[in-house]
């Protein structure tokens, strides 16, 4: 594993991935302060008591995207060799809609 | 370390070795005769109510136990017969089918079968313990929920512990396809088996954890006072009946594809013709399963979940007949021209197509809402579900288990009784129920102990209990074959049926790594493209080298033990709660002790490999 | 040699995936976290379908308290930063800052199930809201309550892997089980997601 022969070279790559992780945790850092604002607004809208129909929606689309932030950046899925995890991911959000689906709407009221 | 299967063992080595085995091709083994047993089990219960429908107002059991025969004789037959029966045949085969030499938790394998096989004997405990499961295989709340004693409670917990092992077994086989698959595999060029058994653990992934939940709604109102299904205290009954057929209705698929991807390996081999339409059959595999997870509530169209949605599941329903159509079609066409051999499998796959056909058939009259009302909760429904069940999972597990044994154990069974297996089981299963569509029709409810005389009834009634018999008697023939044939045990060669696929370019059965050097896969049916093209053997893509293999080990048993000792003590309680403290620290406790202690496996050196000289190429 | 994986030292750009043990339990655990989808979905439907049968006790908008439940996301949200920056140092091989973060990640942890018990017996003491008081109880209990098992086991697992390898440091054998168990606890975090939004939000808005 170690590459003795040329141990320059190999330094350098060790510093080019530190550099490059180094970004990747800035935008990390970036997701996470928007995360803790989408949930201020979410909590924020419910105190403030705006009306129902217009609180409802945003509050869930923002958990939406919260979940896809989550999703994409925390757990790493917009990097590359997830495309199976996503494809199993969005299966089994597309299950997951049709039963909350029916059971909001198709069990008697 | 490593074991030569070869040797003569005492019964003690051998009872060890597949207590702790992790080879995928033992534990295809222990879920055959775990799925066997529970099936031949299932078979008494299914002769016990035929036996009792012999005859207008028949006192040969009574009503009670009728209920619990009824109920048991479904549960058993999904989940712990035809289930295992088809992880049997994809432990057996899937991996050597792809080039791999393990699948890709071999522990987790172990697991998923300890977890069936003692949550299918926790079930069948309830027998001895004041009464097995009475509500119906589908435990519809709140009859389920007022079912007195513990059957329902059994069901409940037993269920869920094979539920989990079904689960692991789902992922275990998707990640294997996903990462296992050898050099020049790819996805397109996969077995239509493999296929199909990849596309049913993607259902598993996605249906299992509905009924895990519904499951555990059932219990917590049953055991703990919870009010899910309780209307006094503001539940909803039709909770349950979502969520067990947001699972059930996929199961069937579970259950069927796999059937269909044995058909399709049967089919092209004894045609002597490449499969007609491969890519057209990989399409319809996952429009099936895409369509399937959006057609549960044609089980419910009698709910009253109005008029629209009932027309949305309907719709759906007969969209289902296109991919299936396309698939029989295909396999008319693949017969189409070849030079068909008559073996046994062969003709399993040949009375499998009309008799599913029919199946399908009904299944489109009752995907019609409307008509449903009138055909709902009838003997029509009970023969639709077996032509679909029977003609089709049954028969391509036996035509499956029949085609691979050479594979699984290297001996050959006997063709002739095979044969007779086949018609005897046929005719009886047309005979069976063929007219059990008329009795529905002719206003005969399903599920019901007793129907009384001069209502026209009576001579179908008898008929399908005579079927029943032919049924009973094919299957007595295929145990005295396997027994026979396992008696003289006359090994083969590695490739009997001059088959298409890698499993058939190795050994029968496999050396314990499967591969010696993995092969090379050249474009679909790599088997016959290296008869046509090359010397009739695989090809190595690597040279010979050192081979990974994992540990046995113990600790799947003793997890899912914990688990069966622990549901007495959840089920009973009181005093009893200290079964529940021994059964939970025995499982989390196995479960540490695997995650603490290191397990990197062995290697099966290049110099053994060597000695052995018969390699991935005999 | 099958040995090597314990070795600890250089490791590859992602020691998660670097041996075929390790891209299978990567894989495995992300189509498990795809089930899991379905098992939550499954409760949150229950849920959804009996939050207004309260059969006579207490409703959501009556005793949910925002504050706490705030207090819990803020703890549970930054729980997911923190597992983020455990993984950045896994990726650098720096195992002794990984551990920190990962102890920090257990703290918020226990932090966030403290109140949740805490919670809970305020509901049954205050409120008389016990679990089999209604359907609506029921729900609740069992939806927030799989979540609270989740982070409990979620919080067990990680400690397990902190003592088992703490004197061993990160080799390529064990740095696909921190990764999976990172990946277990923004799944959690996910889940608490829309428990707050649906279930207490959307509750207390009625």
């Amino acid at each position: 594993m170690a590459d003795n022969t040329n141990s320059v070279e190999h330094t350098e790559k060790k510093e080019f991935y530190k550099k490059k992780h180094r970004e990747h945790m800035k935008h990390q850092v970036v997701t996470f302060v928007m995360m803790i604002a989408f949930t201020l607004i979410a909590f924020g809208l419910v105190i403030a008591e705006v009306d129902a129909m217009f609180t409802i929606p945003i509050i869930l689309v923002l958990a939406g995207v919260q979940v896809l932030f989550q999703l994409y950046y925390f757990m790493h899925m917009s990097e590359e060799g997830h495309q199976w995890p996503a494809a199993m991911i969005y299966s089994g959000i597309f299950a997951a809609v049709l039963t909350v689906l029916s059971l909001t709407t198709i069990v008697w009221w | 370390m490593s074991t030569t299967a070869t040797q003569k063992a005492g019964f003690g080595s051998v009872l060890w070795d597949y207590l702790t085995t992790v080879d995928h091709k033992k534990i295809a083994i222990l879920y055959l005769i775990g799925g066997m047993f529970f099936f031949l089990l299932g078979g008494l219960q299914a002769m016990l109510i035929r036996i009792q429908l012999i005859a207008p107002d028949n006192e040969f059991i009574s009503a009670q136990f009728y209920n619990e025969v009824l109920t048991m004789h479904g549960t058993t037959m999904i989940f712990l017969a035809a289930m295992p029966l088809l992880f049997a045949l994809m432990n057996a085969v899937l991996p050597l089918q792809i080039g791999a030499r393990d699948v890709a938790f071999p522990f987790v394998n172990a697991l998923g079968f300890w977890l069936f096989l003692f949550g299918g004997l926790f079930l069948n405990v309830s027998w001895f313990t004041g009464g097995a499961p009475d509500a119906g295989w589908t435990a519809y709340a709140p009859l389920s929920i007022f079912s007195e004693g513990h059957g329902v409670d059994y069901y409940a917990l037993g269920l869920q512990i094979s539920g989990f092992g079904t689960l692991m077994g789902g992922i275990n086989f998707i990640v294997t396809v996903v990462n296992m698959r050898g050099p020049g595999m790819t996805y397109m060029r996969m077995p239509l088996f493999t296929w199909t058994a990849f596309i049913a653990s993607v259902l598993i992934l996605f249906a299992f954890p509905a009924l895990t939940v519904g499951l555990f709604l059932l219990t917590f109102d049953r055991l703990f006072g919870a009010n899910f299904f309780n209307p006094d205290m503001g539940g909803n009954v039709i909770i349950w009946e979502h969520l067990f057929w947001i699972f059930g209705h996929p199961e069937v698929y579970i259950l069927i594809l796999p059937a269909f991807g044995v058909f399709s390996e049967v089919i092209p081999t004894f045609s002597k013709k490449r499969l007609f339409g491969y890519s057209s059959m990989v399409f319809a595999t996952i429009l099936i399963a895409f369509l399937g997870f959006m057609v549960w509530a044609h089980h419910m169209f009698t709910v009253g979940l109005g008029p629209i949605a009932n027309s949305i599941f309907a719709v759906a329903t007969m969209a289902i007949a296109v991919p299936t159509g396309i698939k029989i079609f295909n396999w008319l066409f693949t017969l189409w021209g070849g030079s068909i051999r008559m073996t046994s499998p062969m003709v399993f796959a040949l009375g499998f197509i009309p008799t599913f056909t029919i199946g399908g058939m009904t299944g489109v009259m009752l995907a019609s809402a409307a008509a449903d009302f009138q055909y709902h909760d009838s003997y029509f429904v009970v023969a639709h579900f077996h032509y679909v069940i029977v003609g089709g999972v049954v028969l391509g597990i036996f035509a499956g288990l029949i085609y691979w044994w050479p594979k699984m154990f290297g001996t050959f069974l006997n063709e002739k009784l095979n044969h007779w297996f086949f018609w005897l089981f046929f005719i009886g299963f047309h005979l069976t129920f063929f007219f059990q569509h008329f009795l529905g029709l002719m206003g005969m409810p399903r599920r019901y102990w007793k129907f009384l005389e001069d209502q026209g009834l009576d001579l179908f009634n008898l008929i399908s209990t005579i079927g029943a018999f032919f049924m009973a008697i094919g299957t007595l023939v295929f145990l005295y074959n396997v027994v026979m044939t396992q008696m003289k045990g006359e090994k083969v060669s590695g490739d009997p049926w001059d088959a298409r696929t890698l499993e058939w370019g190795i050994p029968s059965p496999p050396p314990f790594y499967n591969f010696k050097q993995e092969p090379l896969t050249r474009g679909l049916d790599p088997l016959w493209i290296e008869k046509m093209q090359g010397n009739g053997e695989l090809q190595p893509a690597e040279p010979l080298g050192d081979i990974h293999m994992p540990n046995r080990s113990f600790t799947p048993f003793m997890i899912s033990l914990g688990l069966f000792i622990a549901a007495f003590g959840v089920m009973y309680q009181g005093g009893m709660w200290i079964l529940a403290g021994v059964g939970f620290a025995i499982t989390f406790g196995s479960m540490l002790y695997r995650s603490l202690k290191d397990d990197v496996g062995y290697h099966v050196h290049k110099e053994e490999l060597e000695e052995k000289g018969d390699g991935s190429n005999g | 040699m099958a040995e090597d994986v314990l070795k600890s030292g250089d490791l590859p750009e992602n020691p998660e995936r670097a041996t075929l043990e390790g891209r299978n339990k990567f894989m495995g655990f992300w189509f498990f976290l795809g089930g899991e989808t379905v098992l939550f979905a499954s409760l949150f439907g229950t849920y959804l379908a009996l939050r207004n049968s309260n059969a006579g006790g207490a409703t959501g908008s009556e005793i949910f308290g925002l504050e706490l439940v705030f207090i819990m996301t803020m703890l549970l949200l930054t729980s997911s930063l923190t597992s983020v920056y455990a993984m950045y140092h896994m990726k650098n091989n720096d195992f002794k800052k990984m551990q920190l973060w990962l102890g920090i990640t257990v703290l918020l942890g226990l932090g966030f199930l403290g109140m949740e018990i805490y919670e809970f017996v305020h509901y049954v003491h205050d409120y008389e809201f016990g679990y089999t008081t209604s359907a609506f109880s029921s729900a609740f209990y069992t939806l927030v309550g799989f979540h609270g098992g989740h982070v409990a086991f979620g919080l067990l697992w990680i400690v397990a892997l902190m003592i088992r390898n703490a004197k061993r440091g990160l080799n390529l054998y064990n740095a696909p089980k921190f990764y999976i168990a990172s990946l277990y606890w923004h799944f959690i975090d996910v889940v608490w997601v829309f428990i707050f939004t649906v279930v207490y939000l959307m509750g207390k808005v009625g």
